[in-house]
């Protein structure tokens, strides 16, 4: 039974539809009224605030951060500058994925990674010999995302950093709503945005305040649902829906190398020793027998299909994790782990995971659509993400 | 002596209602003697308080093989098995830790205590799924017997062999270790401290005369990894009505299925001629007639009690007094007027609803071994215990409950002999009521009625020889193709048309229903039955 996170008196006062759910054991809302729309479209035409404090948060502290996670992600952590913030992911001894976060130099010797699942104990082991401590801030630190395009400006008016200043992948200390912590221009949802850290028993305060300030915004309180929206026409995976941990299952073929998770670009192979790096090397060489990639399935194909029932398209306005069957004829190749109607770009978009050589860019394939109970396919092409990558998202 | 059955079973406990149940299936013609005047053995609910219904010796079901509930259709038969969610460790200091399905609730728990075995714990439960997942071949089929050369074994020698080389080096060694480790060995490999080491090494002792350090416990702790229970692996559940339900519902199918049983028809002894078992001879003296002798006693009451050392070479005479049982186990249940009030977690909740464990730490638990080496019932006992009647109101009247306490150790042979337990029955289960006296207070001043079941007390009523309630005890040397003994662990005896069909033979106990089912099958030489 999930235990509430740091604002759960606003976030229930508010939650309207009485939707929510478990995340990594707090309770989190999935949406705050009959539908998500009005909150997705805060994300995208307004600003949106929503509480991302469930995440697994670690302070890494003493002069050998750094090396810590140099040793244990795939990216060389010694080569960030202060203020600087990374995505990565960390491997086993095979080279498989075992998670992914955010790792945030906030200081020279002092790191802050977030993880979709606990990692005390893969950080301890890690750290011997290592001159740093490891402090598990997961309840200690909340985090509430501020995203769409007019987030700098409500942020501009609670917080006392200098936001025009606060590049992509930042993160500077701040006060928001007179509470000391940090902002970072951060987040899952492929848009403008940013991210407030401040101490758990103070999180209502800085809530309050971002809620106040977003006001001439029109500001909106965001749920999970809206959220998982946004971040596929992001084209982010998320761990346990689009890939398997490597310590969540046991047979080798369900896990993943950062290479079949289209994640080959942050691996920094040739460096001190890092955990799975032979593997790696040997899995850049080898290739990838995977590819993640986004998928546009035809329109016109499901309008048509619908249209053999005598029946108008419908789809739900959630995203889904019922992964699909992707086929190339007969052939399944593959499996669509998230998929969903964009509102913002009217397309059907899905994030795939494909066997290769068919995830190359442009293969035209077919995903499963089921109309009246009937499974039917529809054809599917490979695209490029993310879906959708505004330049204000990177724009000082 | 005008009609001969085709087969008939000595003991209806669960095996041997199982094996009669397959037979009869087969279409033979089948008779089960049963000494008591119920069916079950120590698969047995009894009613000795009115209105309390005590599950008297086994009290859980997790191994009941899936394909045996339906082939033998047990659920239209009146078994249902009820969910055990939770598992509850009180300990002294007044600190708990509750463990159960949801994931994140059980780290938080056991994050009170460490946080990186919080962390971990999930890893080993999915190990042991695995490591359980690799060897159940091995417990639904007969053991492979490397001393045979016949090609139908070599066959299955092969099979096996590549199976386990399938699993791959890492599994392979793994393997490896659950055979040789302690339990408490293992457990430390993964986890360091002992609130949650402890109470998860004791699985590995149950019904052994070993502690939780001795080699050999790491296999039995795998052993109960491996409950299944509709399909859902590791589940462990009270059986609706007590455990006796399991043989009830096990009879019916038999009975439906043209088996015959007689209660209250003690046997004397097999009935041979020419070195070949025909019949049985009754304490009464009537004779039976038939085709195929199957016992579902223990190896040594089969074969030394109910044959005769005479009639046995002196190897396998050897080999049956080699055969050990070493009971190690007593039983208490309790009628109560109230629910017990546990220190650490006071009030009713879901801790009651599950497993309640008293395995405070390591220390404890060997002295309570140090106690059963030197004869004596361990003063700090470890214990299992339920309280069916939460989950299940049937065995008790509205508000009021069953308390099943599974206690360890007792060994049957006492400093003073095993006799003696008569005179220390009652002190036992006043040591069993003081100790758990520490964790509930009160709970002595709740308590209607009482049961003591010692080592003693299981083998005179329920037959099962020194106590021990697998009918041998499970450690490695003892199973697989090595159980009973060496060159006749396919279920067949010395004795021609002698069979052995319960918890002596592969894959051992526990009720699994197994080695019943597997000894049909290799007596209808393949057919019919199986996974």
């Amino acid at each position: 039974m999930p235990v509430p996170g740091p604002v759960h008196q606003r976030l229930a006062a508010l939650c309207r539809s009485f939707e929510w759910k478990d995340w990594a054991g707090f309770c989190a809302v999935r949406r705050f009224d009959h539908s998500l729309e009005p909150e997705y479209f805060a994300l995208r035409e307004a600003a949106s605030l929503a509480d991302v404090s469930p995440l697994f948060k670690y302070e890494l502290r003493g002069p050998d951060a750094a090396r810590l996670l140099a040793r244990m992600t795939v990216r060389d952590a010694g080569r960030m500058a202060e203020g600087r913030v990374a995505y990565t992911c960390w491997c086993d001894d095979e080279g498989r994925v075992v998670d992914d976060g955010t790792m945030a130099r906030l200081a020279r010797d002092h790191f802050r990674l977030t993880a979709a699942e606990p990692t005390f104990g893969w950080l301890q082991r890690l750290a011997r010999g290592l001159a740093v401590e490891i402090e598990d801030s997961t309840a200690a630190l909340a985090a509430l995302a501020v995203q769409g395009p007019a987030s700098r400006d409500v942020l501009a008016g609670c917080c006392d950093a200098d936001l025009a200043s606060l590049g992509f992948f930042r993160v500077a200390p701040a006060g928001v709503g007179g509470v000391a912590g940090w902002v970072s221009r951060t987040g899952y949802t492929g848009d403008l945005g940013y991210e407030v850290w401040v101490p758990w028993a103070d999180a209502s305060t800085a809530w309050d305040a971002i809620v106040e300030a977003g006001r001439p915004y029109g500001l909106v309180p965001m749920g999970l649902d809206a959220l998982d929206l946004a971040r596929i026409e992001a084209g982010f995976l998320l761990a346990g829906v689009d890939y398997f941990g490597s310590r969540r299952v046991v047979q080798g073929f369900r896990k993943s190398t950062p290479y079949e998770l289209g994640l080959g670009w942050m691996v920094a192979l040739d460096r001190e020793p890092f955990v799975g790096q032979a593997a790696l090397r040997r899995a850049c060489e080898n290739g990838a027998r995977w590819g993640f990639v986004g998928l546009e399935a035809s329109w016109v194909e499901i309008e048509a299909l619908y249209e053999s029932y005598g029946l108008p398209p419908s789809l739900p306005a959630a995203a889904s994790r019922d992964a699909l069957p992707v086929y190339l004829g007969e052939r399944q190749v593959g499996k669509a782990t998230s998929h969903a109607w964009s509102p913002l770009l009217k397309k059907r978009i899905a994030l795939a995971s494909i066997q290769a050589p068919f995830h190359e860019l442009g293969t035209e394939l077919e995903i499963e659509h089921t109309v009246e109970f009937e499974r039917r396919r529809v054809a599917a092409t490979v695209v490029p993400t993310p879906f959708f990558d505004p330049p204000r998202k990177r724009k000082p | 002596m005008s009609e001969r059955w085709d087969a008939v079973v000595v003991g209806a406990g669960h095996n041997g209602l199982t094996c009669a149940a397959y037979l009869a299936r087969a279409g033979m013609r089948v008779l089960v003697v049963e000494r008591r005047e119920m069916v079950g053995g120590a698969t047995v609910t009894e009613e000795h308080y009115p209105g309390f219904r005590y599950s008297a010796c086994s009290y859980v079901v997790s191994l009941l093989r899936p394909w045996i509930m339906r082939d033998l259709e047990l659920p239209r038969h009146g078994l249902q098995i009820l969910p055990l969610e939770t598992t509850f460790t009180p300990f002294p200091d007044g600190r708990h830790l509750l463990r159960d399905a949801d994931p994140e609730r059980t780290r938080r728990q056991i994050e009170k205590f460490s946080r990186v075995d919080a962390e971990i714990y999930p890893e080993f439960g999915q190990t042991m799924a695995e490591l359980g997942r690799l060897v159940k071949p091995l417990i639904d089929a007969p053991a492979p017997d490397p001393a045979r050369l016949a090609p139908a074994r070599l066959a299955e020698m092969g099979t096996m062999a590549k199976h386990l080389l399938d699993c791959g080096g890492d599994w392979l060694a793994g393997l490896y270790k659950m055979s040789t480790a302690s339990a408490v060995d293992l457990l430390s490999e993964w986890f360091e401290c002992e609130q949650v080491i402890a109470p998860m090494a004791v699985s590995g002792i149950i019904g052994t005369f070993l502690g939780v350090r001795s080699p050999g416990t790491a296999y039995v702790l795998l052993h109960h990894y491996m409950g299944e229970i509709d399909g859902s692996f590791r589940a462990w559940g009270l059986a609706r009505g007590g455990t006796g339900s399991v043989a009830e519902a096990l009879a019916a199918s038999a009975r439906e299925l043209g088996a015959e049983i007689r209660t209250g028809a003690p046997v004397e002894r097999v009935l041979l001629r020419n070195g070949r078992a025909r019949g049985l001879v009754l304490e009464c003296g009537e004779e039976i007639a038939a085709r195929r002798v199957i016992s579902a006693t223990d190896p040594r009451r089969t074969l030394l009690g109910m044959v005769g050392e005479e009639h046995l070479d002196e190897e396998t005479v050897g080999a049956l007094s080699r055969f050990r049982f070493r009971g190690s186990s007593g039983k208490v249940n309790l009628a109560l007027d109230a629910l017990p009030e546990f220190r650490a977690l006071p009030g009713d909740g879901p801790h009651l609803r599950g497993d309640i464990t008293i395995a405070p730490d390591i220390d404890t638990l060997e002295r309570a071994y140090d106690d059963a080496k030197r004869g004596r019932y361990s003063r700090t006992p470890f214990m299992d215990i339920v309280i069916p009647s939460l989950t299940d109101p049937s065995v008790a009247p509205p508000g009021k409950h069953v308390m099943s306490i599974f206690v360890q150790y007792a060994p049957y042979h006492l400093a003073e002999g095993p006799e003696d337990w008569v005179n220390q029955r009652e002190a036992f289960g006043d040591t069993v009521l003081e100790t758990l006296e520490e964790y509930a207070p009160g709970l002595r001043d709740r308590v209607l009625h009482r049961q003591v079941l010692t080592p003693w007390d299981l083998e005179r009523t329920y037959g099962l020889t020194e106590g021990n309630i697998f009918h041998g005890e499970l450690s490695l040397e003892q199973l697989a193709f090595l159980r009973p003994i060496p060159g006749w662990s396919r279920y067949r005896t010395p004795v021609r048309a002698l069979w052995l069909c319960a918890s002596g033979a592969h894959p051992g106990g526990g009720i699994m229903g197994a080695p019943g089912a597997l000894c049909a099958r290799e007596i209808l030489g393949g057919l019919e039955t199986g996974p």
